[in-house]
């Protein structure tokens, strides 16, 4: 249950063999919802428990799955996990699922899924395949609560606000502002978290002899 | 002078192999020949060198970017004073030393940043220093307005110098120009000190600003129909970035580039060209309610950034074209998409800032254009030979 191969199955993904920063995938949602710390942690959730089920389902189904169709019957799978976890979060999160708008929905094309399904769930038992899942999802989510929290720090002064919530308020005092800080608007784009994230690739590299390309 | 020799010479062997500070061989370096000429010589074969190096040209842009520089200075205290209403009761120097005090930080900034980047980038990829930051750390200040604050120009350096150009490689190796990265990350990072009525005025506050004063630029009073005259903009005391206002300082610092072979006229000529060609199709076609669209074209040439950018920015020979060809496109571009940005997008007035760092970008596949067809041409020719 607990063999040397499973702990690297969940481990793995959460540093040498990162899905965003390692694998490079992920990325556009990676930009698309790290602008604040908590639709980023929504996300990141999300995404772990949609990988960890399809990952156990496919396994489960994988010896049945004729070869030539089994895209198809990855995405249903993938397509039907999703809408259960779309419509939970509009029944108990519904501000968090308006600022996370399509990308929830998009989550059926994250590259993650559909790279984890084909690499691991169509070889290995539902066991591995699970905490397969679970890391990935967790290596995913970690990328993006990095990313969130400087994003949501210099671009807006603030952690873990939302639309209603004001959240903790680090920078926006008025002190600060007479000192003569000003919240830095590029943060709030996209361009900035992709900068992030080759930050966090840079330094990750820089790290580890391993990842270095000759 | 032999004092330093000397004191050079004693410190030497420590910053060689082996020596105590070695890891510092690069910085010493630096330092050696920016006060030495290297008395260095090949040890193997002939070869011919001419003297301008990049030390040399990188001075001669420096020099070029004088006249905009002590223009910029001056037009700075102008403006300052014109904005409290002072104008009639200080003398030409007094208004020059207050735009100077109110430029040297920022030059300072920029260089003490940018160099402390390079050095250290230097030292631990073991490399020499270059003397590429000479000439962005002065473009830099240029680009800002004058009452944009320091620790803003100290990110910016950092952020243009880190991702513009160590990234890629250090000097020579960039794909944007440095200084024109800096100004957009600015422009995008803190717009309300990039842009508005008040950036451009030196220790602005509204208490100090005399009643009914309006500091807009010519070119966002171009955008409510206001039109500056031509000869205004073209002496150049008018609201702007330090360097970027008398079109006149700046043609002074286009002669020399021209002059000395530095800057290439293809790129310069033909960034006018297509700022002139775009300008003239939308005053005649363009829409007559958008004020921008019947600005006269050679207004827009001495509007905001144009005539720098044109001069100083597109000529930048890493970031530009390389192929003769690919030169006249490359400009022709910048300028024609520098008047469709600021024509259609009211929001983005500064329109040359963004059409050159776009260009910048496409300046490879130009240039990879204009050598594959030239191959092509070639490959042709020996193929009907035989």
């Amino acid at each position: 249950m607990s063999s040397k191969k499973n702990k690297e199955a969940l481990l793995t993904p959460l540093g040498l063999n990162n899905p965003v920063t390692v694998q490079v995938l992920g990325i556009c949602s990676a930009l698309a919802v790290t602008a604040k710390l908590v639709p980023a942690i929504v996300m990141g959730i999300s995404v772990t428990i949609i990988t960890a089920l399809s990952n156990v389902v496919i396994s489960c189904l994988r010896k049945t799955i004729p070869l030539r169709i089994r895209i198809i019957v990855q995405l249903v799978v993938v397509a039907a996990l999703v809408t259960i976890v779309s419509g939970v979060l509009k029944a108990f999160a519904y501000d968090i699922s308006v600022q996370l708008s399509v990308y929830v929905g998009l989550i059926i094309t994250n590259c993650i899924l559909m790279g984890r399904l084909e690499a691991f769930a169509m070889q290995n038992d539902p066991w591995p395949s699970f905490l397969d899942g679970v890391g990935n999802g967790l290596g995913y989510a970690k990328i993006l609560i990095i990313v969130a929290f400087f994003r949501e720090l210099f671009g807006s002064g603030t952690l873990f606000a939302t639309d209603t919530q004001p959240g903790i308020n680090v920078l926006n005092h008025d002190f600060v502002a007479n000192a003569g800080y000003v919240n830095n608007g590029l943060m709030l784009m996209p361009p900035m978290a992709l900068i992030i994230v080759a930050c966090i690739i840079w330094w990750q590299r820089a790290h580890n002899k391993d990842l270095q390309q000759k | 002078m032999n004092a330093l020799r000397n004191f050079l010479d004693n410190v030497k062997p420590k910053f060689q192999e082996g020596g105590k500070f070695a890891k510092f061989r690069s910085t010493f370096g630096a330092f050696e020949t920016f006060l030495f000429t290297p008395n260095e010589t090949n040890k193997c074969g002939v070869h011919v060198r001419d003297a301008v190096d990049l030390k040399r040209t990188m001075i001669v842009v420096v020099l070029a970017l004088m006249p905009a520089l002590f223009f910029g200075m001056y037009n700075t205290g102008y403006q300052h004073f014109r904005m409290t209403g002072e104008l009639a009761d200080v003398t030409f120097w007094q208004i020059f030393f207050k735009g100077f005090l109110a430029v040297l930080p920022i030059i300072v900034v920029s260089y003490v940043v940018g160099l402390a980047i390079e050095f250290a980038s230097a030292q631990m990829r073991g490399h020499e220093v270059n003397e590429g930051f000479l000439v962005s750390g002065m473009l830099i200040p240029l680009v800002m307005p004058a009452d944009v604050p320091l620790w803003m120009v100290g990110v910016a350096t950092a952020f243009a110098v880190i991702f513009g150009k160590e990234v890629y490689g250090g000097t020579g190796m960039n794909m944007w120009n440095p200084a024109l990265l800096a100004r957009v990350f600015l422009f995008f990072a803190y717009p309300t000190k990039m842009s508005g009525e008040t950036a451009w005025y030196y220790n602005y506050s509204a208490e100090a600003a005399v009643d009914g004063f309006s500091g807009a630029t010519p070119l966002a009073m171009a955008n409510a129909g206001n039109y500056t005259s031509f000869a205004d903009a073209f002496f150049g005391l008018i609201p702007g970035s330090v360097g970027e206002t008398s079109a006149v300082a700046i043609l002074i610092g286009a002669f020399i580039l021209l002059y000395t072979g530095v800057a290439s006229w293809k790129t310069m000529l033909s960034v006018f060209v297509g700022g002139i060609a775009m300008g003239w199709l939308f005053n005649t076609c363009g829409s007559a309610e958008n004020p921008m669209a019947q600005l006269p074209w050679y207004n827009h040439l001495v509007y905001g950034g144009f005539c720098f950018g044109a001069v100083f920015m597109a000529t930048d020979p890493v970031t530009s074209a390389r192929t003769e060809g690919g030169k006249f496109i490359y400009g022709f571009l910048i300028g024609a998409m520098a008047i469709v940005i600021r024509v259609l997008n009211p929001g983005f007035p500064e329109g040359m800032m963004l059409a050159i760092l776009l260009m910048n970008t496409f300046a490879p596949l130009i240039d990879h254009f204009f050598i594959q067809a030239n191959i092509n041409r070639r490959k042709k020719r020996v193929t009907i030979k035989a």
